[in-house]
């Protein structure tokens, strides 16, 4: 004999609650959809001319040869990250292997190496002074390891641990000083931190999804920075508040980098979608797309010359595609590696850009000659 | 559930796992990507929403051993908090019929548990109390009249769960938008025509469209580019002292640059305004343990009435500032700094490149000589290697953390590297 409380519905209350949140659910849906596709149309409002029109009486590029300069081996695995220093010569990357390397990449030589509790190690960044490396993977820690020229010294010992996220760390940078990082993770949100205390200063949310890829405005206030993830959308945010000022959801596909134009009004994104887009921020949209009907693989990182009139993208068929930012043409391609690139960084001068690949290796390249 | 059934330990989530992913009844399973693989996922929040809702219906559908039994269980063992006993009492007098029988179950239960061992005994009276903490039958029509208090933390709980967790992602998207829909937008053609000017000004700057001299070191393997270009020179190159007019923040980033302007404002007697925006970046980009102290510099030194160095800020920023001082925190000067910035940008800064200071710089600036190909280019230069900035830093204390360059100067003493 089962009694019949035992079989009735947990709590008729309960039952029409649910329908009233299901209810409410469904009409922050709609009234989601309904702003955003106003927000479309007030951004359309105000374009009145594309960027190659403007472009037009720009001189046109020639052809140039860039030849790789610097080859640097001795990552064990997939390279997955790089950064430059400061000096505009040393170079911190980060592989699979769960190794971390600092190279004079001038000289070729390996100054620091440390390896990490964790494999893939997917960011890393320089200091902006030179003395310490930060870096972080699938352990969901973004760690920072001074770095110390005493050849006994075990780097891994003053590792310090800063950033705590619940999901695999997909990307860090220091601001403007080594005080403090800005981390994004595989857990949909963003993250600034002090790293003298390892405590959070501001937590961003906003992406539906894992997000991939950040980059700091290089603006006067310093205070914005750029998101990509997964859910498609980049979206800027103001690091005090906290909050996103600005969302372009236009890509089909993960943001796989973003990167602002020097001046800071603009800022490039590359995608699975194998398309690379310049978003202006002032005008709030989309202004040029990148791409062409031969490129089917998606681009896994995007940087620009130092005039930002060449946007460089790494791109998945082994390729690097370099394109005139202002005609919206392309205007080389470069071959090198044996497998996939991951990461594309130009030189903090912009004398050369160093590219890392799946192949193990990376590779510095600068102009050899302009036709 | 029947004790056996809590006895087995792991069925019940074993249950959970598979009622989960029931099409009907089941959650709403997701693909992630995790790099290379796809693994399947449930957002944690849906999970808590279903098992309030569905699981407990589903899995959880109790049929040999009812609440009383257990409250009675309790209660025999005086081990009932209060508010179970009020509802212990009510169930008494709602059941009396069935009083007899509950009582009889509950005695032999715990009889049977007697015999267990004690490890055993312990593990299943934690999770039968669990058990019944999730599943207390709810009130409403039911015979029970539990505590009040039991139900309605739970029908809170719920409905809060799903305002705070599952319409946050909406929430926060709405506002967004609306944020944005109240932006300002500028027109296309300004917008765009500002890129063209910006690669058009830079385009003699950018060594990958220019080259640069004396040449590149990346190809002719000669650091002098970088030695002419270093921090501090005795005397700087032509385009980076171009380059200092295209903007105030091209000028303040090179350290030189805002050493030169440092100079000029002296010369006006309004240094004190490069001064305290420095202090400020200092603050907003230091240790956060020294902020505190900081601030009290600044204030001593810079907003104080009669301070050594006064900064001249608008009366409203003043207030708004000293107010803040109260409760310093990391961006406590941001608009005082901001204030003095635009003052500098405004005034000083074009003054400066009007001035014969900058005129002077611009006339001495070397403009270095392209350096011939070399005739046989197989034969390749010795590569030195520079002193590493974290060695220059640790002869040197970096001061409160701020970027520091490596002192780059050449490098005689260089170890050869091949």
């Amino acid at each position: 004999m089962r009694p019949k409380y035992m079989r009735s519905p947990l709590i008729p209350e309960m039952a029409t609650q649910e329908v009233q949140l299901n209810e409410t659910l469904a009409h922050l849906k709609t009234e989601s959809e309904t702003l955003k596709s106003k927000l479309e149309e007030e951004r359309a409002k105000l374009h009145d001319v594309e960027l190659h029109q403007v472009a037009e009486k720009v001189e046109g590029l020639g052809q140039f040869v860039m030849k790789t300069r610097r080859t640097l081996k001795g990552h064990g695995n997939k390279v997955l990250c790089m950064d430059w220093c400061k000096d505009k010569r040393r170079i911190v990357s980060s592989s699979q292997d769960g190794k971390v390397i600092v190279w004079d990449a001038f000289t070729t030589n390996k100054e620091h190496a440390v390896t990490m509790p964790c494999t893939w190690v997917m960011a890393c960044a320089y200091a902006p002074s030179g003395c310490a490396v930060a870096c972080g993977g699938l352990d969901n820690k973004c760690s920072v390891y001074p770095l110390s020229l005493d050849k006994n010294e075990n780097l891994a010992a003053k590792k310090k641990s800063v950033a705590m996220h619940t999901n695999y760390l997909s990307a860090c940078s220091f601001t403007n000083s080594d005080m403090q990082i800005l981390t994004s993770s595989g857990d949909g949100t963003c993250a600034l931190w002090d790293v003298e205390s390892g405590q959070l200063l501001q937590s961003f949310h906003g992406h539906a999804a894992d997000v991939l890829c950040l980059d700091l405005a290089p603006s006067e206030t310093g205070n914005t920075f750029v998101s990509g993830g997964c859910d498609k959308k980049a979206n800027v945010w103001d690091m005090r508040s906290g909050q996103c000022i600005q969302s372009f959801e236009t890509h089909e596909s993960d943001i796989n980098s973003v990167r602002y134009y020097p001046s800071g009004d603009a800022f490039a994104s590359g995608s699975d979608d194998a398309t690379c887009r310049l978003y202006d921020l002032r005008a709030d949209r989309e202004v040029a797309i990148y791409s062409k009907e031969s490129i089917i693989f998606g681009v896994s990182s995007v940087d620009f010359s130092l005039s930002g009139r060449l946007l460089f993208g790494g791109y998945n068929d082994y390729t690097i595609n370099v394109w005139d930012v202002l005609k919206g043409t392309r205007v080389s391609i470069l071959f090198g590696h044996e497998n996939r690139v991951s990461t594309l960084r130009v030189s903090p001068d912009g004398t050369a850009f160093c590219t890392g690949s799946w192949d193990h290796t990376l590779r510095v390249r600068a102009i050899c000659s302009l036709i | 559930m029947t004790i056996n059934t809590l006895a087995k330990g792991g069925s019940v989530f074993i249950i959970l796992i598979v009622a989960m992913q029931d099409p009907d009844m089941g959650m709403k399973m997701r693909n992630q990507r995790l790099l290379i693989t796809v693994i399947p996922m449930v957002k944690g929040v849906e999970f808590l929403l279903w098992f309030l809702t569905e699981a407990l219906h589903v899995v959880l559908r109790p049929d040999e051993t009812p609440y009383p039994i257990y409250l009675a269980k309790k209660n025999i063992r005086k081990q009932g908090e209060r508010w179970n006993m009020k509802g212990y009492s009510l169930l008494h007098k709602r059941i009396n019929h069935t009083w007899d029988f509950v009582v009889m179950q509950a005695r032999e239960q715990l009889r049977a548990s007697k015999q267990r061992r004690k490890a055993d005994r312990i593990v299943l009276e934690c999770q039968e109390q669990a058990y019944w903490l999730i599943n207390r039958p709810p009130r409403g029509k039911n015979i029970y009249n539990l505590d009040p208090r039991c139900t309605t933390a739970l029908n809170v709980y719920d409905s809060l769960l799903c305002v705070h967790l599952c319409f946050r992602p909406f929430c926060l998207q709405i506002e967004t938008s609306k944020r944005a829909l109240g932006r300002n937008r500028v027109k296309s053609s300004i917008c765009l025509e500002s890129f063209t000017k910006y690669s058009e000004q830079y385009q003699n700057h950018d060594p990958i469209m220019q080259g640069c001299l004396p040449s590149n070191p990346w190809i002719s393997d000669d650091t002098a580019h970088w030695t002419m270009n270093s921090e501090m020179v005795p005397v700087p190159t032509r385009l980076r002292v171009e380059r200092w007019s295209f903007s105030f923040m091209e000028l303040l980033n090179d350290v030189m640059g805002r050493k030169e302007f440092m100079t000029y404002l002296e010369k006006e007697f309004s240094a004190e305004n490069l001064c305290f925006w420095q202090a400020c970046e200092d603050i907003r980009h230091g240790e956060s343990s020294k902020i505190i102290e900081k601030v009290e510099e600044v204030y001593k030194n810079f907003l104080a009435p009669g301070a050594a160095r006064w900064v001249n800020i608008d009366s409203k920023t003043m207030d708004k500032t000293l107010e803040g001082i109260k409760h310093p925190h990391r961006f406590v000067m941001d608009d005082a700094q901001m204030h003095i910035y635009f003052l500098m940008k405004k005034d000083s800064y074009p003054r400066y490149l009007k001035s014969e200071l900058y005129k002077n710089m611009l006339a001495k600036a070397i403009v270095p000589q392209e350096t011939k190909k070399s005739v046989f280019p197989f034969m390749r230069r010795q590569r030195h290697a520079s002193p590493s900035p974290a060695q220059a830093a640790s002869q040197t204390p970096p001061e409160g953390g701020r970027a520091k360059g490596a002192g780059q100067a050449g490098t005689n003493s260089a170890v050869q590297q091949n």
